[in-house]
């Protein structure tokens, strides 16, 4: 359910996403159509990727490892269900407001308050049981992806409350709201999506590779240095705020470079030698996500440096590490996490061609999305930073990157494609199987019946 | 760790600590500031946008400009520019004294073609001594805070823009990326309201080669009759075949472009959008009034 939605969001986020780019192909494509305007497109696509897709998958798996780690059944099936019923509504309303103009106007939250409420009420209504479901376990002994899980429980109702508080409901004044914006993205981007996305690293890992977690040590100095580094994140250099909120983001984002080595030190140490090889699977879905991970916030830390950021604000650079967080960490762990519950709760197998088509249209996707921005932006910050060459000159630096990371993001969509396929296949054939036992069930009664008079 | 409660405990130490930080503390420091003085003048600043340009921050909003435009100027440093505006009744004495703190500027030719620039100094102290020496000689002279930096120099800004600059944004717009310039004073750089509206409706036509979408659905395309004249508020086409090339599916001057209510409103926003008045935590001095004749003896 969650799952089947997310990738549906995906889908439409990934049209989205097209429909912006072409923008900067072909600037006159929507000059006619509001809807279709570069600002309200964009953020359709992040709101959709992030609201859509990134968060429900991230609570889905989180339900399922919560079960599975703690050897029982999700309590109260029902209003989990129920909740992400009323989360997929909130993500709607909240895209149909943002495509019709009544967007609230700040990045990574785009979605006006009443969309807002819905997506706490049904955060909230899932969490609760998701808690209730880890209290009533029979494990007793903690898994390193049960204190991720729980941290992202905790994380996101308070920072998202935060958020809908101070800038839409009680907003603060002038520059206050920038910094509540910033500390609210900087916490959803560099804490909720490692804690949600680490939590399926460090369980399929080890159970996919057949060995143990090298280390619990590591991965608990992980999980400390993700929530006090990742927290302090998100301002910007040149953010007109008091010198002190810059420098210390600035260091902190300097910092998170620990936990990144820290992870890929986990992942290289787990799978080092392991008897198994991914072939397009779950475990190069999950492996390929942990090195992104790496990447990315090694990218990041050094782009914090004062001198480095002075060229990549305000460019291109900075979303091609934002999107090699969200498509090459996140979205592709994601894609581990559900290849491999789904067939274990459905029991039907999702053919192993397909999954790995997937990947090989995902995996070039994300890497040829972020990496030519990367790039483009670095070309298009270095001449912006001369005021001698033309503002043009300088936009017009990052082109190429940018056609090239449009190939991307249509690999990525036509991935997610795959993806959709595969889910609904599994659910087909799933409720093919239930709705055939039902009809021998019903078949069965009256014969039952019988037998008894 | 061992329990859940260590679990949620360092969870909430985490996120405390930071919300403390980047939250509370910054409404604490910068949540009640309110109108301050412009130095040296000592208007209040800012003033809160008049009503259309209010209606044109949600336009501005609504569709999502934001994107790509920020609204902040940054720089790297000051620079001080000391401009000697008159020599004085006794150039000689002038001369004299300058030369007692800089042999270098001491020359007869600083003179010549007053009111100008002189010299640049690294800060204001470094200027006191010219200024001192100066004026106490019977010379006008002043020093000008001049901010530097690749904004400052694209005309994007006269200084950075600060906190106080935002004070009255309902919704702050700051951005973080630069697809398009930064609009923190395009109401400065870019006054003629007909200018924006051209801009809006077919960007590459007054901008050669800009990357910016066209914005027509702001606009309404009106069919004129043989004979009627066109309506007060189209927007003039100055250019009108260069105009009319690139917004390709217009027709010839049969027809004419009339902005919308959401058009005229996001133009009145854009032009008061002009963060660049002097104030104490930001310093720009304005450059001299262009002073029309002033015969100097040049001392021999």
């Amino acid at each position: 359910m969650l799952f089947g939605g997310a990738a549906v969001w995906l889908v439409l986020s990934c049209g989205f996403g097209l429909a912006a780019s072409m923008t900067f192909h072909q600037p006159a494509l929507f000059a006619d159509c509001a809807v279709g305007t570069y600002g309200r497109v964009y953020p359709a696509w992040s709101h959709l990727f992030v609201y859509g897709f990134a968060i429900p998958s991230g609570l889905g798996v989180g339900l399922w490892l919560l079960a599975r780690l703690g050897r029982v059944e999700l309590a109260k099936p029902f209003l989990i269900a129920v909740g992400a019923k009323l989360w997929h509504l909130g993500v709607l309303v909240g895209l149909v407001a943002i495509l019709n103009g009544q967007t609230s106007g700040y990045e990574w939250f785009e979605l006006p308050r009443y969309a807002a409420v819905l997506l706490f009420l049904a955060f909230v209504l899932m969490a609760i049981w998701a808690v209730v479901t880890y209290s009533q376990r029979r494990e007793t002994a903690l898994y390193p992806s049960q204190w991720f899980v729980l941290a992202a429980l905790f994380w996101f109702p308070w920072i998202f409350s935060t958020a809908v508080l101070l800038l839409q409901f009680f907003p603060v004044r002038g520059v206050v709201q920038a910094a509540v914006a910033w500390w609210f993205a900087g916490n959803l981007l560099n804490v909720w999506l490692p804690l949600a996305g680490l939590a399926v690293t460090f369980y399929l890992l080890p159970k996919l590779t057949a060995r143990s977690l090298q280390s619990h040590y590591l991965a608990l100095f992980v999980f400390w240095t993700v929530l006090i580094f990742g927290s302090w994140t998100g301002i910007p250099l040149h953010a007109p705020l008091p010198a002190w909120m810059i420098t210390l983001s600035s260091v902190a984002t300097a910092l998170m470079i620990v936990p990144a080595l820290a992870i890929g030190a986990i992942v290289f140490l787990t799978t080092r030698g392991a008897p198994v090889t991914g072939g397009g699977g779950p475990l190069c879905y999950s492996k390929f996500g942990a090195a992104a991970l790496v990447l990315a916030t090694v990218i990041a830390a050094l782009a914090a440096c004062p001198a480095v950021a002075r060229v990549t604000d305000f460019t291109w650079f900075t979303h091609g590490v934002t999107a090699l967080r969200l498509y090459g960490f996140f979205a592709m762990t994601m894609f581990a996490a559900i290849y491999h519950i789904l067939p274990q709760i459905s029991g039907v197998t999702v053919s192993p061609q397909r999954i790995k088509l997937h990947f090989w249209l995902a995996m070039p996707g994300a890497l040829l999305l972020a990496l030519p921005l990367l790039g483009g932006g670095l070309a298009q910050g270095l001449k912006m930073m001369h005021a001698e060459v033309p503002f043009l000159d300088a936009t017009k630096a990052a082109v190429m990157g940018f056609r090239l990371s449009t190939v991307g993001e249509l690999l990525i969509a036509f991935g997610s494609l795959v993806l959709l396929v595969n889910i609904a296949l599994v659910v087909a054939s799933y409720y093919r199987v239930v709705a055939k036992t039902a009809y021998a069930a019903a078949t069965m009664t009256p014969k039952a019946a019988e037998v008894k008079s | 760790m061992k329990s859940s409660s260590t679990v949620f405990l360092a969870a909430f130490l985490a996120l405390s600590a930071s919300w403390a930080g980047f939250v509370l503390v910054p409404q604490l420091q910068l949540g009640r500031v309110d109108q301050a003085k412009t130095v040296p003048t000592g208007d209040n600043y800012p003033l809160a946008r008049a009503g259309l340009a209010a209606q044109g921050a949600a336009v501005y909003r609504s569709l999502g400009c934001v994107y790509c435009h920020s609204q902040q100027v940054g720089q790297d440093g000051v620079k001080v520019e000391v401009v000697l505006l008159d020599a004085g009744t006794n150039a000689d004495n002038t001369l004299a004294a300058i030369r007692k703190v800089s042999a270098e500027l001491g020359r007869p030719e600083t003179f010549i073609g007053l009111p100008k620039k002189i010299t640049e100094v690294a800060d204001m102290n470094a200027a006191d001594a010219l200024l001192k020496a100066v004026s106490e000689a019977g010379g006008k002279i002043e020093a000008n805070v001049v901010p530097t930096g690749p904004d400052i120099s694209r005309g994007w800004g006269r200084r950075r823009t600060v906190a106080q600059d935002y004070v009255y944004d309902a919704v702050v717009q700051i951005g973080t990326r630069r697809a398009g310039p930064d609009l923190a004073n395009v109401g400065t750089r870019r006054a003629d309201p007909n200018w924006q509206l051209r801009h809006l409706y077919a960007p590459a036509a007054e901008i050669p080669g800009s990357t910016m979408p066209p914005y027509r659905f702001l606009f309404q395309e009106r069919k004129l009759k043989f004979g009627q004249h066109s309506s007060p508020d189209a927007i003039p086409l100055v250019t009108a075949g260069k105009f009319l090339d690139v917004s390709k599916d217009t027709g010839p001057a049969d027809r004419e472009i009339v902005p919308t209510e959401q058009a005229r409103v996001l133009v009145a926003y854009l032009l008061s959008l002009q963060a660049d008045a002097p104030l104490f935590e930001s310093p720009v001095t304005p450059p001299p009034a262009p002073v029309v004749t002033t015969n100097v003896v040049v001392a021999k």
